[in-house]
């Protein structure tokens, strides 16, 4: 029992679940921000693996960190247009669009992966994003390791949760996005465009994706290797409803998650040898699902999620 | 002293609107000038195109031919944008659909001012927005809880929302689809007083109706569309009911009424019967039904009619008392077991609980009867047999369909209700449940659904009728219950009720001098 306690209490716990947390707080308001809209994004497992290759190559063909942010971005977006058209103004099944992204953009990254770098068996490394140094905060006791020793993407995280519930509820467009995904047909009737917002929405949601994946390769991780992602798309998909699709939720759903994985890791440590590693490694899979059984069984869809919708159609 | 008389200034003119879907032509050279301050009753058939000429006003289509204009704040008329609903707002018109328009996860406030700030900046403007709003609530009359979430109000109020949502854009012109379709009496009444007063106030309004008794009561002129084309355009001073019934229709229309008929045994008898927890019950309700009787249900929807209607398609239980089908007691029924025991259901909700949307026309005429061997061959479902009875049905009830393998989904209202009727009457049941039969129909659909009901009683049926409609129930029932708070006032004969004495007590005045 103890030893429970002294995991929870460390410094370095919180930390780690800080960290951990960091690429699914990109991606569930990536994920949010699209269903808001009422288009689900199941591109996003393949987005993060397109926006975890494209941030770290482009770092490593000398384009610099933040450039290779901006390009992990870039990517994002593009494959959120494709997914973008074919649900929206196509109108094509949410479900499957979301899948084919996946799996294509999964594949164009391993392919341009392997073109690029064909001899290699260890993926080269790139000088990754360091913890920043803050005055003052990173030097309080218990609090600055804990919290403030993190990298510069983390803390761009946490700015967007800020940012993204600002734009939902503080702004004309975050009312218009809200307005959409429940009921297109009231916004196109106050003389907006459905189709506009619901593609520019789904762009930029990707794109927040893609920084997900861009936190793995260029902060996590200095390299790029496959499978690397592993699942986390996924987990963003079932923690946007675990988080009732708002963003202050998402983070605390992100944190618990990572809570939940850095704590299995440091129990492995303590009591491995009686039970097998793979029991742990369940454990934050098995939490979420629990949490999420929980909260999903009154959760509040966005009422047009799924639906393709037509102009002059009611 | 005289004012010289000018007829006001028009506000909007559609000329030569032309519209097609396909081979289909919905809207055909139709003109249509809007005075302000006037209020216009655009009336028709489902299918007269009247909701295709709206859209086409307001953006949603663009018309194939045609143009509409639109007078400016100095009087000039200019040509609006085609197929712009930011163009139609801007120009100053406000459309009211009939399925509301509303973000049901936002606040009054928010549905009223979305789209109406630049989407890239920070917004604010609400305490402007707010004063603008109690300004317009205070003139009009149509007050709301702006800070109140759509889902949590009426159907009433979200109406209220969107007519406001087009006063506070400024709007010259108000057009309103179906208004009344989901309102009862009394809120259609207010809400045409209301109209009223925004048009003395200079607002032009077009409202679309099929309804004649509101269009008479309502408009200063009425134009009727049949089959998309304008065949009519009278001030409304110079309508009755009969002659827009037949511009509506393009022939002569005899209105169902019942002959007098003796009645005969009873066939299902309710007593002491109570049944449901909360809005929506019925409480120690007791009534006979006779054979070759109407009995008339008349009552405002919420009252327990529909969980009457429940109970007696088998789909709910009786918590106490007795219900008696041709003098067997029935206990915890089903819905097969009162299909069985020949008791044919009109559901009120006929596209959800009528027909199956997905399946075809055919399976959805023999969906009751699927057990019987006459659909049947060593145990398989017979598709002749099955197609034979669709063909039959068809002519016979005079359901437009493609044919038999057509999805229902995809009919009019009235043809499905025309499928229901055939599927529940040729069986030639003993008793017949109609729930709100006729709501949402045109003239002609609700003609043959009457005619129906009629001959079912001409053969000795039985039949319960459930409605809202005033004029239905005098001119079909037999006799009248009213339902009010889940209580149902003893039946009467018609003759010694009139539409006051019911109109009352619906509204709760349980008197028993009510009656005339």
């Amino acid at each position: 029992m103890s030893d429970i306690l002294d995991i929870l209490l460390a410094a370095n716990f919180w930390a780690a679940a800080l960290r951990i947390a960091t690429p699914l707080i990109f991606g569930v308001l990536g994920a949010l921000l699209c269903e808001r809209a009422g288009v689900l994004n199941l591109g996003i497992e393949g987005i993060f693996t397109a926006g975890a290759m494209a941030g770290w190559m482009a770092a490593w063909l000398g384009a610099g960190l933040w450039g290779g942010v901006m390009v992990a971005a870039l990517a994002g977006a593009a494959f959120g247009l494709l997914h973008a058209i074919l649900t929206v103004p196509l109108g094509l099944s949410q479900h499957v669009s979301g899948i084919g992204v996946t799996l294509f953009a999964t594949s164009l990254s391993y392919y341009t992966y392997r073109t690029a770098l064909p001899d290699v068996s260890s993926p080269p490394r790139i000088e990754a994003f360091q913890p920043l140094d803050i005055p003052v905060l990173s030097d309080l006791p218990f609090l600055g390791p804990a919290l403030f020793q993190q990298t510069a993407l983390t803390f761009l995280a946490l700015a967007l949760v800020v940012a993204v519930g600002f734009v939902l509820y503080r702004t004309p467009l975050g009312l218009a996005i809200r307005a959409v995904g429940d009921n297109p047909s009231a916004v196109e009737a106050q003389g907006l465009s459905v189709m506009a917002l619901r593609i520019g929405t789904v762009v930029a949601g990707s794109a927040l994706m893609a920084l997900g994946g861009a936190f793995l390769t260029m902060s996590a991780f200095d390299a790029f290797f496959f499978g690397m992602v592993n699942g986390r798309g996924w987990i963003c998909i079932a923690l946007t409803v675990f988080a009732s699709w708002r963003p202050g939720k998402a983070l605390i759903g992100a944190l618990l998650f990572g809570a939940f994985d850095a704590f299995q890791v440091r129990l492995q440590t303590e009591v491995g040898s009686f039970v097998p590693g793979q029991v742990f490694l369940m454990l934050p899979y098995i939490l979420s699902i629990a949490a999420l059984v929980v909260v999903a069984r009154k959760a509040d869809y966005p009422r047009a999620l799924l639906k393709p919708y037509f102009k002059g159609q009611r | 002293m005289t004012v010289p008389v000018e007829a006001p200034p028009v506000a909007l003119s559609l000329s030569g609107i032309t519209k097609r879907f396909g081979a289909l032509t919905a809207n055909e050279a139709v003109d249509l000038d809007l005075h302000r301050g006037e209020i216009v009753a655009l009336l028709g058939e489902n299918g007269a195109g009247k909701t295709t000429l709206m859209n086409i006003l307001f953006g949603h289509y663009v018309a194939d031919e045609g143009n509409v204009r639109v007078a400016q704040a100095d009087g000039t008329l200019v040509p609006l944008e085609p197929g712009s609903p930011h163009a139609a707002l801007e120009a100053g018109i406000g459309m009211v659909h009939q399925h509301f328009t509303l973000a049901e996860n936002l606040t009054v406030l928010e549905n009223i001012m979305l789209g109406t700030a630049a989407l890239f900046s920070t917004g604010g403007g609400a305490r402007a927005a707010r004063e603008k709003l109690d300004d317009l609530m205070r003139r009009s009359g149509l007050v709301v809880d702006l800070d109140a979430r759509i889902s949590r109000l009426s159907v009433g109020e979200k109406q209220r929302v969107e007519i406001l949502k087009a006063l506070y854009r400024d709007a010259r012109v108000l057009v309103l689809d179906e208004p009344t379709a989901v309102l009862t009496p009394q809120e259609s009444d207010t809400l045409f007083e209301t109209l009223k007063a925004l048009a003395a106030q200079g607002l032009a309004i077009v409202f679309i109706s099929h309804k004649l008794a509101e269009v008479l009561a309502a408009s200063d002129r009425i134009a009727v569309l049949r089959l998309g084309r304008k065949v009519a355009d009278l001030p409304s001073v110079d309508c009755d009911r009969q002659k827009l019934a037949e511009l509506m229709v393009g022939h002569e229309v005899t209105m169902s009424r019942r002959e007098p008929q003796a009645s005969g045994e009873v066939l299902l008898s309710l007593s002491a019967v109570t049944c449901g927890e909360g809005r929506d019950t019925v409480s120690d309700i007791g009534f006979d039904l006779h054979a070759g009787e109407i009995l008339g249900i008349a009552g405002v929807s919420g009252n327990g009619q529909a969980m009457l209607a429940r109970l007696l398609s088998g789909l709910e239980q009786q918590t106490s008392g007795d219900i008696r089908l041709a003098g067997r007691e029935i206990r915890a029924h089903d819905a097969a077991d009162m299909i069985r025991a020949g008791v044919a259901r009109i559901p009120e909700d006929r596209h959800r609980d009528g027909v199956v949307g997905a399946m075809s026309v055919a399976e959805n005429l023999v969906i009751e009867e699927i057990r019987s061997p006459r659909y049947q061959r060593f145990g398989f479902l017979d598709f002749r047999a099955i197609a034979a009875r669709a063909v039959e049905a068809i002519a016979g009830y005079d359901i437009r369909c493609p044919g038999g393998d057509a999805v229902a989904r995809l009919l009019s209202g009235g043809n499905i209700q025309k499928i229901v009727l055939a599927r529940t009457l040729d069986a030639e049941p003993s008793v017949v449940l109609a729930a709100q039969p006729s709501r949402g129909l045109d003239i002609g659909a609700t003609g043959d659904v009457h005619r129906r009901l009629l001959e079912a009683r001409g053969r000795g049926a039985g039949v319960i009728l459930i409605s809202e409609d005033l004029d239905e129930l005098f001119a079909l029932s037999d006799r009248i219950a009213v339902i009010h708070r889940g209580r149902l006032s003893p039946p009467r004969p018609a003759e010694d009720l009139n539409r006051a004495a019911v109109g009352l007590m619906m509204a709760g005045q349980h008197t028993e001098d009510a009656a005339a």
